[in-house]
């Protein structure tokens, strides 16, 4: 994202709790994804040898990425798809813009891309006069509300169905207001079905890019996507350049993990191979086909061993929906667009730790996201090492802003804790202090922030290792 | 599946930080539990804390001073029993992180290769049988998040419950979720921990049990003190301790 203003989180944190709707919306969401999930992955020992399967998969093709981008690009060329390179965001969307003006188009339609969300394409274009518009159901419902997406699979989530009632019938022309489902989405389909026959250019995201044969693979579930990269003369595809794969036969384990992560289901109604644009003699697609492969930070990560476990993420949002504290405060009090356990590493990484560092402080390290994450990201993990980043004043690290919350107090602090947990004597007598103070402890700093929603916990009179001594257990 | 060891004749005790500060009774009762089944309890007297309070708040160099401490401590070839899922998890799973670069790792890996949570060495190593002295009782069960996704021993524990014949367990609706507590997460994010720790009391509220029985001192500690706070008549308590008075009466 182009903004690099501090998050104010804290800020972000209380308004979330405090919207009871908001919180209610998003755990009976999460509820029924959670269950989805687990009922399409019955089996736990299967489950197990597929997610080390795409952890394999990502692993390899990551360990041979800049060869593999060759061959992608190499065979989409061939198959008569333009390769574009953008290593930052406002290159690629100089890319799109520069694509629609060779045209000169004016509208857009887009199916659902993170990437477009992440270079903030759509604002891009309407400053350059060109209406970009969503056509994925969730998308189009927050972009009628001028929202961004609360969740990476199911966008308008945090919204339950009078709210979405009230957006159609206060943003879309002539829409009467109804709560019924059936013509809520009737009006949403005749809203966008015009604009897809209008439309210039499509836009779409890239689930897989297959180096061996050029293929974009792109699901979806409401047939949008499909349109979008079928219907204008124009198809633009967006992807990080983390989203390649080898081999075409990487795919089917590849796509259950994701499908079955992100929405529980076994396959989605639309399945998109995308090897070339229309070839002569047949009848329907696009004349020309782009593809714009984005850095933007992602090469950062990828230098580093640990850090490139990162980029394995299929952006399934499977780690937002069983996370405990995405449930209690929904994506958008996270302040980027990728929210949750993934938001968490992978914002601080691409933003800088002074922008986005505050998000690894937002976990309680309960492991939900790494027990379901499809391709084993060590979410856990790779939150502590950020956070050691955040104080580390290592001149070798290549974490942009690693060390801004370096400080004597805490350091000192920890430095203290180190010394009396390996000085025992010190360690004991601290503890004799402690009791013999009990509950007399000044609430501040810490305590503080502990007892304002609970009771403090009291010190027992007489510690284990004297109840030890007392009862003569051996100590050898 | 881990292997136990078979007829352990001694076993090394590692009590934790805070059984140690704040629930030395709990650490008692799993001691006499371990001897009153015929194993010899050895305990290092110069340990201290497993380190993860440094290891998770984003200072790894002072969490390896304090694990290879302990690691010098518990040197020789004994089952090394923790009455903590999280710490034992720290011990037996981070540890060979911790210290991956470690010139003696191999050691390192043994050491880890030797730590049991308190449950599964009373189910699997001792095969424990336990007979139910005490007055009929409901509780309800906590799981802390590293018993069950590092450790995998929350059916242990459960189980030792269910042999108590008086005690009735009543599963809580939401049991693998996460309490809040997370160490420093707690006063890091302490509004969002209060609203874990508030759903928690709420969903053990709801079961009608009498007393919340959890293996973590620090789930206990949270959970304990938000209900508490909360002026619930629902008690917490470890499940050594619990146990102990269940087959020994109250001492």
């Amino acid at each position: 994202m182009a903004n690099h203003k501090p998050l104010d989180f804290e800020n972000n944190v209380s308004r979330a709790l405090k919207d009871t709707q908001l919180i209610k919306n998003i755990q009976s969401a999460m509820d029924t994804l959670v269950l989805k999930r687990k009922n399409i992955f019955a089996d736990p020992a299967e489950t197990e040898q597929l997610r080390a399967l795409g952890n394999a998969t990502k692993s390899q093709a990551l360990g041979k990425l800049p060869a593999l981008l060759e061959r992608l690009e190499k065979k989409c060329t061939d198959n008569g798809i333009q390769v574009h390179w953008a290593e930052t965001i406002p290159e690629a969307n100089q890319l799109v813009l520069d694509i629609m003006k060779s045209h000169g188009a004016t509208r857009l339609v887009k199916g659902k891309s993170m990437v477009s969300e992440e270079m903030e394409l759509n604002a891009y274009l309407q400053k350059h006069g060109i209406e970009a518009l969503e056509t994925d159901l969730g998308e189009f419902i927050i972009q009628l509300n001028h929202e961004t997406p609360a969740h990476i699979i199911v966008p308008a989530i945090h919204k339950n169905r009078d709210q979405i009632s009230k957006i159609f019938h206060d943003n879309i022309p002539d829409a009467p207001y109804t709560e019924n489902v059936d013509e809520l989405n009737a009006i949403a389909r005749k809203t966008l079905r015009q604009k897809f026959q209008k439309a210039d250019v499509g836009l779409s995201g890239v689930n897989f890019a297959v180096a061996e044969t050029g293929t974009l693979c792109l699901v979806e579930n409401e047939g949008n996507g499909r349109m979008c990269t079928t219907v204008p003369g124009v198809h633009i595809a967006l992807m990080g350049l983390e989203k390649v794969v080898e081999k075409l036969e990487d795919l089917p384990p590849m796509l259950r993990l994701l499908i079955g992560s992100a929405t529980g289901q076994l396959i989605t109604t639309y399945v998109n191979m995308i090897t070339s644009p229309r070839k002569p003699g047949e009848k329907d697609g696009p004349r020309e086909v782009h593809l714009i492969i984005l850095d933007n930070g992602r090469s950062k990560i990828y230098a580093d061993a640990q850090r490139r476990q990162t980029l394995y993420c299929i952006r399934c949002g499977t780690c937002l929906s069983h996370c405990p504290v995405y449930n209690r405060i929904g994506g958008h009090a996270y302040g980027y667009i990728y929210p949750g356990p993934i938001g968490k590493i992978l914002n601080p990484q691409v933003e800088g730790l002074e922008a986005a560092g505050v998000l690894a402080t937002a976990s309680s390290l309960c492991n939900a996201c790494e027990a379901v994450c499809p391709v084993k990201i060590p979410i856990p993990d790779l939150i502590r090492r950020i956070r050691n980043e955040s104080y580390s004043k290592d001149p070798t690290s290549t974490v942009e802003g690693h060390g801004y919350k370096s400080n004597w107090i805490e350091s000192l602090a920890w430095k203290i804790w180190a010394f009396v947990n390996t000085h025992p004597l010190v360690n004991a007598a601290g503890i004799k202090v402690l009791s013999a103070l009990g509950q007399k402890l000044p609430e501040v700093g810490p305590l503080k922030h502990w007892t304002r929603y609970r009771k403090a916990p009291e010190f027992a009179p007489r510690s284990l290792h004297e109840l030890v001594k007392q009862n003569g257990v051996d100590h050898e | 599946m881990r292997t136990y060891p078979d007829n352990p004749q001694k076993a090394y005790y590692f009590g934790t930080c805070l059984v140690d500060m704040f629930y030395p009774g709990a650490g008692m009762a799993g001691i006499k539990l371990l001897q009153q089944n015929g194993v010899k309890v050895i305990f290092p007297s110069q340990q201290t804390c497993c380190g993860q309070p440094a290891y998770n708040s984003g200072f790894p160099d002072e969490a390896r001073t304090v694990a290879r401490k302990q690691m010098e401590l518990f040197y020789k070839d004994y089952p090394i029993v923790v009455p903590s899922g999280s710490c034992a998890g720290m011990m037996r799973h981070h540890y060979p992180k911790l210290l991956a670069n470690d010139p003696r790792i191999d050691q390192v890996i043994h050491f880890s290769e030797r730590i049991f949570e308190l449950s599964e060495f009373l189910v699997h190593a001792l095969n424990i049988r336990l007979e139910d002295q005490g007055l009929p009782i409901k509780v309800a069960w906590h799981s802390s998040c590293h018993a069950l996704r590092e450790m995998g021993v929350t059916e242990d524990s459960k189980s030792l419950i269910r042999q108590l014949k008086n005690v009735e367990l009543v599963e809580l609706q939401r049991e693998s979720d996460c309490c809040g507590f997370g160490g420093t997460f707690a006063v890091k994010q302490p509004a969002i921990s209060a609203a874990m720790v508030k759903d928690k009391a709420d969903d053990i509220g709801q079961t009608g049990a009498e007393r919340l029985i959890t293996g973590d001192c620090g789930c206990l500690m949270n959970i304990s003190g938000a209900m508490q706070y909360a002026n619930s008549s629902i008690k917490g308590q470890h499940l050594a301790e619990f146990i102990w008075e269940r087959v020994n009466g109250q001492s």
